[in-house]
Formats: structure tokens, sequence, C-alpha cells
């Protein structure tokens, strides 16, 4: 199954874009996944992601622009002429066919007449070699939505689209299912396109994740890259959660930035920063809850030198397990995120108590102030794009 | 404990089944009649008293003079409305469920009026078009008229499941490598198999015990339905109340195999 991997299999997409009447649902977008990879389109509902799994389809006829499966053009082809499969939502199961016709179907539209030894490969590979000859709807939603990838499989297309597969099955089940398909693209090799608005389950699963916001791809790379150096405050609210600072911009000393929030002053290294900081302009300094530090007010003389700290007093704290949640209120900014490991917890760490907040510079990253400093906050995480 | 009370009880526990078997009793006690009366040998010309058992009219079913003719005229006039109305019905169905065009709703309305119409209206008024239009009546005038009906009951079964079928089914035929017409044949048809079927049958019901529109349209050609009432007139032949009772069991027969066919579908 492996030979039909890694071939050099590439996905590009040339200034698609997508136009109902007066709403533009993609703005022009060009988009290239290296074969082999595992690519998610992450984003909200309505921004666009769904469409263009579509216009890889064929499903959705593109405004303008040219995609291209593995450097041949098939813009103008309809679905049942274009090398690649998708798993729909809701998987859409042939409800009067059982699951082994189901897993059949492609075949047999080929005009394949020996499709049991394949069929059955297929059914081992997803692990439901016995419900061969059950109907779709006598199924588990876990059940059907491996059934609506071994369907897909059987066809070794160039390119496998999944929009939203697991968006129907509940959260213990979701994670087994994200390390299943995971397990099963190492397997077969073939370029996966992952669409999901779950942005834990497009670092999971994805090499490479294209993070969109309304019809347009806001930024582009490997799951770590976008979480520690996001480079909108769309990406750096909408995966993870983050601290975003309004800063004035003091000058710069050696490879740092100096900044200041209200009366305390921070640095920045000038590598962690996407915008161009210019003295007496505004910034935007980014921290990660979990890369934030707490120490109570009475040890502050304990915190290293070379970090950033800032004063301030809890205003409220939450038990996860793991992790102890706070939110803290600061001259820097209200509501601060801190999230402490719960390896030695410090008693006096209660609501109102008067603390430092203080992270390693190399942690924090600059953005352009000119942004919405709110943007992916609040977007709504159900549903389809 | 008093027994009165006791039967009291028993009644309340069993009202539903009481009440269920009583309305079946209802609905079925015309049948039992038409059954026991196809053993009857009455005196003189109307059945309508017993006097004594006999299969002579279920030895010769065809006996009376152009029963089996006007049986065997309904049959067919029943089968070619169903296979008309089913086709045209289907058809009109996919559009109104599928596409978008110019009257569209006004389609789906008008479509709806001949079930609200009374009968006796549209057979009237059939029968003032073909008048005319010069047509002559007899078969093709019932046959038409009995399409046009049927066509209402068809559309409205057919669409309502062509309507709450998804349509990403289709999108994920044409995803497999199905073409248009491949996807036609292997997902929708299928799926839509069971509203048309359902379109079907009641065609036929509706085509085979149709009298009130078919008198207005049939000049000389004579029905089933028309023939038992014209004999009502003069007198009623035993082997009305065969053909009844067989017609009666054929449909019982249908039910069960379907049923029996369902549950084994179930159990595999």
């Amino acid at each position: 199954m492996t030979a039909t991997a890694t071939t050099g299999t590439d996905v590009r997409l040339t200034g698609i874009s997508k136009t109902y009447g007066s709403f533009t649902a993609v703005h022009p977008l060009d988009l290239s996944v290296p074969a082999g990879s595992f690519f998610a389109l992450l984003g909200a509902s309505g921004c666009g992601k769904t469409t263009t799994l579509r216009m890889i389809a064929g499903l959705e006829d593109p405004t303008t622009g040219t995609v291209e499966l593995a450097g041949k053009d098939v813009s103008g082809l309809p679905p049942y002429k274009r090398p690649v499969n998708t798993v729909f939502q809701n998987y859409a199961l042939f409800p009067h066919l059982d699951i082994y016709e189901n897993v059949a179907f492609g075949l047999r539209r080929r005009g394949i007449k020996s499709v049991k030894k394949q069929v059955d490969e297929m059914l081992d590979l997803v692990q439901l070699g016995d419900l061969a000859h059950r109907k779709p709807q006598q199924l588990s939603g876990g059940q059907q939505q491996r059934v609506a990838v071994a369907r897909a499989l059987i066809n070794h297309p160039q390119v496998l689209l999944l929009d939203e597969p697991l968006g129907a099955l509940d959260l213990k089940l979701r994670r087994q299912m994200q390390l299943e398909l995971k397990r099963i693209q190492t397997e077969v090799g073939i370029t996966f396109i992952h669409v999901t608005h779950d942005q834990e389950e497009a670092m999971t699963m994805a090499d490479t994740v294209a993070v969109m916001n309304a019809g347009r791809v806001e930024q582009l790379g490997a799951p770590a890259d976008l979480y520690e150096t996001p480079r909108t405050t769309f990406v750096a609210n909408f995966l993870g959660t983050s601290n975003l600072l309004t800063a004035d911009v003091l000058g710069t000393a050696g490879d740092d930035i100096l900044l200041r929030v209200g009366d305390t002053k921070l640095t920045l290294p000038a590598t962690r920063c996407t915008a161009t900081a210019r003295t007496g302009e505004k910034l935007l300094v980014g921290i990660r809850p979990e890369k934030i530090t707490l120490t109570h007010a009475d040890d502050a003389g304990t915190v290293a030198d070379g970090r950033n700290s800032v004063r301030g007093r809890i205003a409220q704290s939450s038990f996860t397990g793991v992790s102890t949640q706070y939110l803290v209120d600061s001259p820097a900014g209200t509501g601060l995120c801190v999230y402490e490991q719960n390896i030695e917890r410090d008693s006096r760490l209660v609501p109102g108590a008067e603390v430092v907040l203080h992270w390693n510079p190399g942690h924090s990253f600059g953005l352009d102030a000119a942004q919405n400093v709110e943007a992916g906050t609040d977007v709504e995480a159900e549903g389809a794009g | 404990m008093a027994p009165h009370s006791r039967v009291a009880r028993a009644l309340r526990r069993n009202l539903v089944v009481i009440a269920g078997l009583g309305t079946l009793a209802y609905l079925l006690l015309p049948n039992v009649i038409v059954t026991v009366f196809s053993f009857n040998k009455p005196n003189g010309r109307f059945n309508y008293a017993w006097q004594r058992f006999s299969t002579d009219a279920w030895t010769d079913p065809c006996g009376v003079a152009d029963l089996c003719g006007s049986l065997s005229l309904s049959l067919w006039i029943a089968l070619w409305a169903t296979v008309g109305a089913t086709v045209l019905g289907t058809l009109i169905a996919f559009a109104l469920a599928r596409h978008r065009f110019r009257g569209r709703s006004s389609v789906s309305t008008l479509i709806f009026l001949p079930m609200a119409m009374p009968e006796v209206v549209m057979a009237a008024s059939l029968a003032t078009l073909f008048l005319n239009m010069g047509v002559s009546f007899g078969f093709w005038t019932v046959l038409i008229a009995h399409i046009t009906f049927c066509l209402s009951f068809v559309v409205t079964a057919v669409k309502a499941r062509v309507m709450s079928m998804d349509p990403r089914l289709e999108q994920a035929a044409q995803d497999l490598y199905a073409t248009p017409l491949q996807t036609f044949l292997k997902v929708t048809l299928p799926i839509a198999a069971p509203g048309i079927a359902a379109g079907a049958l009641l065609s036929f019901a509706l085509s085979f015990d149709d009298f009130i529109i078919t008198n207005f349209n049939s000049g000389s050609t004579v029905t089933f339905p028309m023939y038992v009432w014209g004999s009502a007139q003069r007198g009623t032949p035993v082997q009305i109340n065969v053909i009844g009772t067989a017609m009666f069991a054929v449909a019982v027969l249908c039910v069960l195999v379907a049923q029996l066919a369902g549950r084994r579908r179930k159990r595999s």
C-alpha cells in the first residue's frame, strides 16, 4: 500500500476563490500541500475551510483560480473524474447498502470486478472485518466513521479529503479516532487534507496547519511554530490562549526591544517580533499562560534577573487537575491568564494575594498593534466552516 | 373481593387491547360478510339473505356474463394507470424537490388540487373536456382520467422521500467515481424506492376501485366497479363476493410476505 505513497504528489491551489452573490466565502488563495503530508485547514465556522475542501473535490466550482493535483490541472473536471476521495461530515454512508458494498462502491464504479480481496483488506485496516454485512445505521458513530474512511481509502486516492470527520463523535472517542486516523495516514502514506474547527485536533494530527479566518489563510506552518510564534492576534487567540499586552516601544538594546506597559518595563528579543518596532509607537506583546510563573509578592526577590516581571493580584483561581488556572489583575492588564502545573503548590496563592508574574522574554512574542486584540477569542467553535 | 370489581379491574387494565380489537372488528366486519356470502346459494337474484352453504360460485367465478371481462379490464387500466402515474409523478417529484424553476411553488400547490377537489367535480370537468375535444369515451379516456388523479398521490409520496434525502449521499457517490447516471441508478433511485412503491400501490388501489370518475368518462366501457354497480340494480351474483374475497386475500398475502421479508432482513 505504501507503494502509492510519497511519489511527489502535491495539491496546488492557485488564486482560488469562491463568491456567492455578494458574499465572498473564500478570498483568492494560494496553497500548496506537499505529498504524503497530513495537512489541516483550521478555522471557525464560516471561515471558508469547507468550501476550499469542496473546491478540491470538485463539488464546488471555484469563481476564480485553478486546482492542480500532482501537477495536473483538474479545475474543469467533475468530481467523479478527480483522483481524490472525501470523508464527509456525518459520513454520508449509503443507507441502502451494507458495509461491504459501501466500501466496494468506488471500485465497482470504476468497473473492477473482483473486489473481495481489497474490501476485506480495507475492512481489516479499519478493524471492521466482522461487521461487513451490517447496514450503516446498525453501527455506532465511531464505526461509521471508520467505514467512511475505508470507503474513501480503498480507491488509493491521490489525496484524501476529510471534512470535520470527527465532529459528530464524543470527546473520548474523538481522541481515540485522532490517533487512529494518524496511524492510518502513516500506514498508507496518502496525503490527507483535514478540515476542522478544533485547534487541538489540528495540532495533534497535522504536520502542517493553515489557520483560516474570514475566507483568508492567516498563517500556515507546523503546529509548534504556529503556537509558539503566532503572527496575528487571531492565530494567537484561536490556537490556545494568549495574554496580549499593549506596550509602548522605548527603543532597542542590542538584540532586544525595550518596552513599557503602564509603569512596568519589559524586553522582547527582536527575533521574536514579526512586526516592525518603531520607537514611540505601540506593539502587542503576547505570552502564553503556561509560560508565566507566579511568585508570591513576599518572595519577589527570588525572581531571577533577565526575566520580565509584572506585579498583580490574583482575582480568581480554579483547580483543573493537571494544573491550576489563575486570573490575575495587574496594572499591565486585567484578567491575565496563568496556568501553573500542580507540582509544588504554594498555599499562599489564593484570590486576593499579591503576586509577581514573570517569564523568560524569549517565550513571549511581538505583534503589530494595529489589530483587534480580541480577534479569535470569542469565535464560535462549533459546526462546519 | 367482590367478583364484579375484579371484572372491572381486568377491563380497566386491558382497555387499550379491548378498544383495539373492537376497532379491528369494526373495520373487518364488512370483509367477513363478503367472504361468508361468497359461500351462499341464494334463492332468486339477490345475495342478501343466507340460504345454505355452497362452493358453486368459487368453482365457477366467471360463470356470470361479462364479470371476468370487466375484472380484467379494471386490472389492465389499474396497471397502466399505475405505470403512467408513477413514471410521470416521480419525474415531477424530483423536479419539484431538486430544481429551482419559475412557477415551482405554484406547481407544488396545484398538484394538490386534484386530491382536494370533490371527485364528482373532477369527473364532470374531465367529461366536458373530452366531449369538447371530440374524443370518444372508452379505455383511453378512462386511463387518462385515472392517471390524472393518481398523479398527485405519487408526487406527494415521492417528493416527501426525496426531500428527506441527504444531498451529501449523491455527492459522496460522485466523489466515488459514479457518473450522474450511475449516481441516479445506484443511489438516488434505491433510496427513493420506498416512496415510489408507496405511490404506485396507492395508484393501483385508487384506480382499481374508482367508480365516479370512471362512470363519467367510460362511455360503453364497463370496469369492475361499474359492473358491480350495474348488477346491483338487477340482482347480485355470488361471484362478485368471490372476486372481492379473492382480492382481499391477495392483499393480506402481500402484506404478510412484506412483513416476513422485513423481519428476516432485520434478523440478518
